[in-house]
């Protein structure tokens, strides 16, 4: 299953091209220019995290990259292939990119376990007790098996944004999204997500992670990009740019962080 | 004349809040004992208006007398008419097809006319005028038009239908432009992250609508889909103008044969015992699903 979709997108790991490829990406929403011209090349097992004022595109960026926007200029290569091309089969892209939204946007007429195992059996074509194990295997893993016949509005948050990533996770995906997945959460909530996502770096997930927790993007990411005004403004290591960013707008935004106390 | 809000349905405030006990008796002890009486009182005078009132004898001999009740209930093809309770079957036919229809019917315009693709705008356009025609012509009118412009087409299959086939057509073409937007409601109902939830795991269009959205959207719509089937089960007497045999036809029969029009009051009483039950469970639905809601917190 998961050889035959990765064949599609292009040479094997990991002596192929970049994971994900983007250049010149403009999108605006009528008159409002989300996104003006931003280039990033994320290398496989890479951990990035997208920091920056709300508003600043971090979540339009993310969208792109699973089509659910359309672009205006520019293009989007993942593992070497424009997916930004006409003609594209997006759900085939799709399988390969998994988005995990700060709503949860769980599906709430179906219990956890149909949550997870809808898009394996009806967009892979898997059997109904294949995809149910592999999706109680994850459901283990992230320590939610004995809510797998609970409906999503008996879970806590932080048990709610847990099954979406499983959710994403039973696709198989090469590449995981993840907006603002702990924005929506009760503080106390928060750790027990921000664990599972550590836990995905470990397995060398690649992953491209728009956060406001700061300490977060801090010990977890290879990498830190900070958007402002549509734009990759200042991007490196994140010991480098916490400690000694060089742009203007970068210290303005990570002063009022730290004077806020979340730094 | 209206005065104030009658102490039974409770404080005009009280709409939509959660409310344990009957919305229908109000809440409380003492509302139902208020209630009880109040219904007694209003009962009470409706009756003694209706036996005072100087035409109440020749009244209650046309249209409530027992024997003619009972003889247009039962029936006797000999003396020229037929048994309402008999034609009611009809009705009740005539409605489950007409039902099924309306909702496969419904379901696709509507999904025609929520799609966004420019290869569907065809399509499109028809379902919209499509709608708007037939929600626009009265339901006798489209009976009319049904019932006696197919046959004279003389179009071999299509023009030799009995009235009732007639019927059921005129019925669904009438309904369908109403419960499809009863349908376009329900989908627009479903919040838009849920279709990038489904499509962003791979689904396409079909199938986040089938399983995501559908689902959703048709939960969401269950009380006003049965509100307008209960209205639908009371129209299929209209078919009656095209000559079908149904309940009130019967009892029009039956009251041009011999002159009472107690066949009237029996065709309404069974029509009642039709709707009646659909009426409380819909209440019932609307009841539950408000329960579940408070319970689930949100959404």
């Amino acid at each position: 299953m998961t050889g035959e979709l990765r064949a599609d997108t292009g040479t094997p790991e990991p002596a192929g091209p970049d994971a994900v490829g983007i250049e010149g990406l403009r999108k605006s929403f009528g008159a409002n220019l989300v996104l003006d011209g931003i280039d990033l090349s994320v290398a496989s097992h890479e951990v990035i995290c997208l920091i920056g004022a709300s508003g600043s595109g971090k979540s339009t960026l993310l969208r792109c990259i699973n089509l659910l926007e359309p672009i205006d200029a520019g293009r989007i290569l993942l593992w070497g292939q424009d997916i930004t091309r006409p003609g594209i089969d997006q759900n085939r892209v799709r399988r390969n990119v998994g988005i995990v939204f700060q709503a949860f946007n769980l599906f709430p007429h179906m219990t956890v376990l149909r949550n997870v195992t809808l898009a394996p059996v009806k967009a892979l074509g898997a059997s109904r007790r294949q995809a149910e194990q592999e999706a109680r295997a994850l459901l283990e893993r992230f320590g939610l098996l004995d809510k797998q016949a609970d409906y999503p509005d008996r879970l806590s948050g932080g048990q709610q944004q847990r099954v979406a990533i499983v959710r994403a996770l039973a696709m198989q995906p090469r590449l995981m999204l993840l907006d603002e997945v702990t924005s929506a959460l009760d503080p106390e909530l928060v750790a027990e997500v921000l664990d599972v996502i550590r836990e995905l770096a470990s397995s060398g997930m690649t992953m491209l992670i728009a956060t406001h927790e700061m300490s977060f993007a801090r010990d977890i990411a290879n990498r830190v990009c900070f958007l402002a005004g549509g734009r990759i403004v200042e991007q490196g290591p994140p010991a480098e740019l916490f400690t000694s960013p060089r742009d203007e707008r970068t210290q303005r935004f990570l002063r009022r962080i730290t004077d806020a106390g979340r730094l | 004349m209206l005065g104030p809000p009658q102490t039974s349905f409770g404080e005009p405030d009280s709409f939509g809040q959660a409310r344990r006990g009957s919305r229908l008796l109000g809440s409380g002890r003492g509302a139902v004992a208020v209630s009880t009486a109040s219904t007694i009182v209003v009962l009470a005078a409706l009756a003694a208006l209706f036996l005072l009132a100087p035409g109440s004898a020749a009244v209650r001999h046309t249209f409530f007398n027992p024997a003619d009740m009972w003889k247009s209930l039962i029936g006797d093809p000999r003396a020229g008419y037929y048994s309402v309770g008999e034609a009611l079957w009809l009705n009740i036919r005539m409605f489950l097809a007409a039902e099924v229809l309306i909702l496969i019917a419904a379901l696709a315009i509507a999904v025609v006319r929520q799609s966004d693709s420019p290869v569907m705008f065809p399509l499109r356009l028809v379902s919209t005028i499509y709608v708007d025609v037939f929600r626009g012509v009265p339901l006798i009118l489209v009976i009319f038009a049904i019932g006696f412009g197919l046959p004279a087409l003389n179009l071999g299959f299509v023009s030799t239908q009995s009235a009732a086939v007639y019927g059921v057509a005129a019925l669904v073409l009438s309904y369908s432009a109403y419960v499809s937007e009863v349908y376009r409601a329900g989908l627009n109902s479903v919040h838009q992250s849920q279709v990038a939830a489904a499509r962003s795991l791979g689904l396409s269009h079909t199938a986040a609508l089938r399983y995501v959205i559908l689902p959703q959207a048709v939960r969401n719509i269950i009380p006003p889909l049965l509100n307008d089937f209960i209205s639908l089960q009371k129209d299929t007497a209209l078919v009656g103008v095209l000559g079908a045999i149904e309940a009130n036809k019967a009892a029009e029969i039956f009251s041009d044969t011999v002159f009472n029009y107690s066949s009237y009051v029996v065709a309404a009483i069974l029509f009642l015992i039709l709707t009646i039950p659909l009426a409380r469970f819909t209440d019932h639905l609307i009841a539950r699903d408000r329960r579940l809601r408070l319970a689930g917190g949100t959404t």
